[in-house]
């Protein structure tokens, strides 16, 4: 399967700029579906981003996040190449990493 | 000057050993010595992601309130079409920053999204998150162990028709 995770990395030699789209539904467990049945809730709690051994952004989520989440960051400290280790795991114990090369 | 720099690490050492075991200690009662460093640690804030209210959520995370600050950036729309992808973001000019949260004050559960920033991460982050109605938005930046806030008002059209 395709990961959940897409990740650009893109570093100017001294900052590098961190933008991450994942395929999430974000439910909140407040919405019903057409047959009037509460959607469980099913969100992200924690994405880390990861590099060089050192945790540079961690987020933690509640169900408020939009489904689908992005979110964008940048670091100092990493140069072309290194690689950026992306993590996440939900509330029902689910989770997905992935690997970018910082361009 | 040199021989003072001896007896206060060693002083240091021994409040972090303090107040570690403190910490342990009372991991499992909630809301005793534990919220304060919450954010500090890597751990889920769960209880915090459960207050309603964005004083009691703030209450959770950090145990302490945030002054408001014109260092804080916070940009969002005047306008949000679709309340379910409201785009965020804050930037700081603030040194020593080590985390960023959003809070929406009308939203079923107050507390969005919380950011641990490391060291060496520029104090800014995008995002995109869901608005319930019309409400305000709470940008709050830890820096340096204290809290500053940015607040802003989205007005959240519903029905869609962007008129």
């Amino acid at each position: 399967m395709a990961s959940s995770i897409r990740v650009r990395a893109t570093s100017n030699g001294d900052i590098t700029e961190v933008q991450a789209l994942i395929q999430h539904p974000m439910d909140t467990g407040l919405a019903k579906n057409p047959a009037g049945e509460l959607i469980p809730a099913h969100y992200i709690q924690q994405l880390k981003f990861e590099c060089n051994g050192k945790d540079v952004f961690v987020a933690d989520w509640g169900t408020a996040v939009s489904k689908d989440p992005y979110v964008k960051f940048s670091f100092k400290g990493a140069k072309k190449g290194d690689d950026l280790k992306i993590s996440w795991t939900d509330n029902k114990g689910a989770s997905d990493t992935t690997t970018a090369k910082i361009a | 000057m040199t021989t003072t720099t001896g007896p206060v690490a060693t002083r240091r050492l021994i409040l972090q050993g303090a107040a570690c075991v403190a910490v342990l200690g009372l991991g499992n009662l909630p809301f005793a010595a534990a919220p304060a460093r919450a954010a500090a640690n890597d751990k889920y804030p769960e209880e915090a992601f459960k207050q309603k209210s964005e004083a009691d959520a703030i209450k959770a995370l950090y145990g302490k309130t945030a002054e408001p600050s014109d260092k804080v950036k916070l940009d969002a729309p005047e306008i949000a079409e679709n309340g379910g992808v409201v785009p965020v973001s804050v930037t700081t000019t603030l040194d020593k920053v080590t985390s960023i949260s959003f809070f929406v004050a009308e939203n079923p559960f107050a507390l969005a999204a919380s950011y641990k920033i490391a060291d060496g991460t520029i104090p800014g982050v995008a995002n995109r998150l869901k608005m319930a109605k019309t409400s305000n938005l709470i940008a709050i930046v830890e820096a340096d162990g204290k809290l500053y806030s940015a607040t802003k008002e989205v007005k959240v059209t519903v029905g869609g028709c962007g008129g």
